[in-house]
C-alpha cells in the first residue's frame, strides 16, 4: 500500500509537538499509518469512531477538559459531520483541528471518491471554516501549529486538507 | 414517571459530577432546579451529548461524568453506544430519558414506542451494564449505584412525554459553555 509512512510520521510527530493528546479517527486508506501510530503511542488517546460526527462531541468534551485534540477523517467524513460542526462547534465556539484527507482530486483513481472532491472546498468556504493544505513534508509542522493556533485563538473549527502529493507514494 | 421528578431525585448527586444534557425539556427542567457551573446544556447537535460525555470521561478519568440523554437524541447517534462501549470509561454514567417522543420539537412519536428497546441496543452494543427503570425510586437508586460502581452504565428511564411550557432560559449558550470549561479548569488548580 503506497501510503507514505514517512509523511504520516511527520504529521503525527507534529501533532505531538502541538501537545495533541486525543485523536478521534475513522479509518480510510490514507490515514492507516497515522491511526496505527496513534494506537501505538501510550501518550495518545485514540478514539475510533463509528461515524465522524461523533468526533465533534468528543473534541468538545476534550476542550472543556483542557485537553488538545485532533480529528482525522476523510472528506466524506467531513460531509457527514457538518451538522455537528455547525450546531455544536460553531454555535458554542469550540476549537476543532480537523485533518481531512482530500480524496477525489487530480490523480484519483477510485470513482466513488470523486464527487466528494468536487464539493469539499466550496463547503469549507461556505461554512467560513479557515483551511489550508498539507502537501509537502517540510512545512507540515509549521502549518499544523498555525492551524491549531488559529483554532484556539478564534475558538472555531479549522481544517487542514491532506493532499495526495504528501500522503501517497507512487 | 416524570423526568422532572427523576432530576429532583438525583440533583444532590449531580453536585460532584460533570453533567451534560441534551436540548429542550431536559435542559430546561434541570435548570429549573437550579443551575450549577458543572452543568452543560447542549442545546442543539442532537446525538452528540453522549459523545461529549465520552470526550470528557476519557480526558478526565478521575472525574465522574453523567450524560442526560433522550431517546430521540440517542436514536440519531446509535453508533455512539458502540464507541462508548469500545472504550467503556468507568467514570461515565449515561442516562437516557425515554419518553417515546420527540417532545421538544412537536411531540412526534419515536420508534421506542413501537418496540425499539434502547436497553437492549445498549447491551448489544457492549455497554457493560444497561438497565431500564420505571419508578423514581428505582431511577434514583440506579443512578447512585452507577456513580458508585465505576463501570460504564446506560440507564433507560421510561418517562412521560411532558415537559415545561418553554425551553429558553436567561442563561446564554456561550455563557454556559465558558462557565463550564472554567469550572473544570478550576478543579485542576493545586490546592483547590
Amino acid at each position: 500500500m503506497p501510503v507514505s509512512v514517512a509523511s504520516s510520521k511527520v504529521i503525527f510527530d507534529a501533532l505531538k509537538k502541538c501537545d495533541v493528546r486525543l485523536m478521534s479517527a475513522l479509518p480510510e486508506t490514507w490515514l492507516v499509518h497515522l491511526i496505527r501510530m496513534a494506537d501505538d503511542d501510550p501518550e495518545m488517546i485514540l478514539v475510533r469512531l463509528a461515524k465522524e460526527e461523533e468526533g465533534v462531541g468528543i473534541s468538545a468534551g476534550a476542550h472543556f477538559a483542557g485537553v488538545k485534540s485532533a480529528m482525522l477523517m476523510q472528506n466524506h467524513g467531513f460531509l457527514a459531520s457538518i451538522n455537528g460542526i455547525v450546531s455544536f462547534a460553531h454555535l458554542y465556539k469550540i476549537p476543532l483541528l480537523m485533518l481531512i484527507s482530500y480524496r477525489g482530486t487530480f490523480g484519483e483513481r477510485d470513482p466513488w471518491q470523486t464527487q466528494g472532491g468536487n464539493v469539499t472546498e466550496s463547503l469549507l468556504r461556505s461554512m467560513s471554516i479557515p483551511y489550508s493544505f498539507l502537501d509537502r513534508a517540510d512545512n507540515v509542522e509549521k502549518r499544523i501549529r498555525q492551524a491549531q493556533t488559529l483554532a484556539e485563538s478564534s475558538l472555531q473549527p479549522v481544517a487542514l486538507l491532506l493532499m495526495r502529493d504528501l500522503m501517497w507514494e507512487e | 414517571m416524570l423526568r422532572l421528578d427523576c432530576l429532583k431525585a438525583i440533583y444532590p448527586e449531580l453536585e460532584n459530577c460533570l453533567a451534560v444534557t441534551i436540548m429542550g425539556a431536559t435542559a430546561a427542567e434541570l435548570q429549573s432546579l437550579g443551575h450549577r457551573p458543572n452543568f452543560f446544556y447542549l442545546q442543539h447537535a442532537m446525538g452528540l451529548a453522549s459523545s461529549t460525555g465520552l470526550g470528557l470521561a476519557l480526558s478526565l478519568p478521575e472525574q465522574k461524568i453523567i450524560v442526560l440523554d433522550g431517546d430521540g437524541s440517542i436514536l440519531m447517534n446509535l453508533g455512539s453506544l458502540s464507541t462508548m462501549a469500545r472504550y467503556r470509561p468507568a467514570n461515565l454514567v449515561h442516562v437516557v430519558f425515554d419518553n417515546e417522543s420527540l417532545l421538544s420539537v412537536g411531540g412526534f412519536p419515536t420508534a421506542t414506542g413501537k418496540g425499539t428497546d434502547l436497553e437492549g441496543i445498549a447491551r448489544a452494543s457492549g455497554i457493560p451494564k444497561a438497565l431500564t427503570v420505571r419508578t423514581v425510586e428505582d431511577f434514583g437508586t440506579a443512578v447512585k449505584e452507577a456513580l458508585a460502581r465505576s463501570q460504564l452504565t446506560t440507564i433507560v428511564a421510561k418517562v412521560e412525554a411532558t415537559g415545561p411550557s418553554g425551553y429558553v432560559t436567561d442563561l446564554s449558550l456561550l455563557e454556559n459553555r465558558f462557565q463550564f470549561r472554567r469550572y473544570i479548569q478550576s478543579l485542576k488548580r493545586p490546592g483547590s
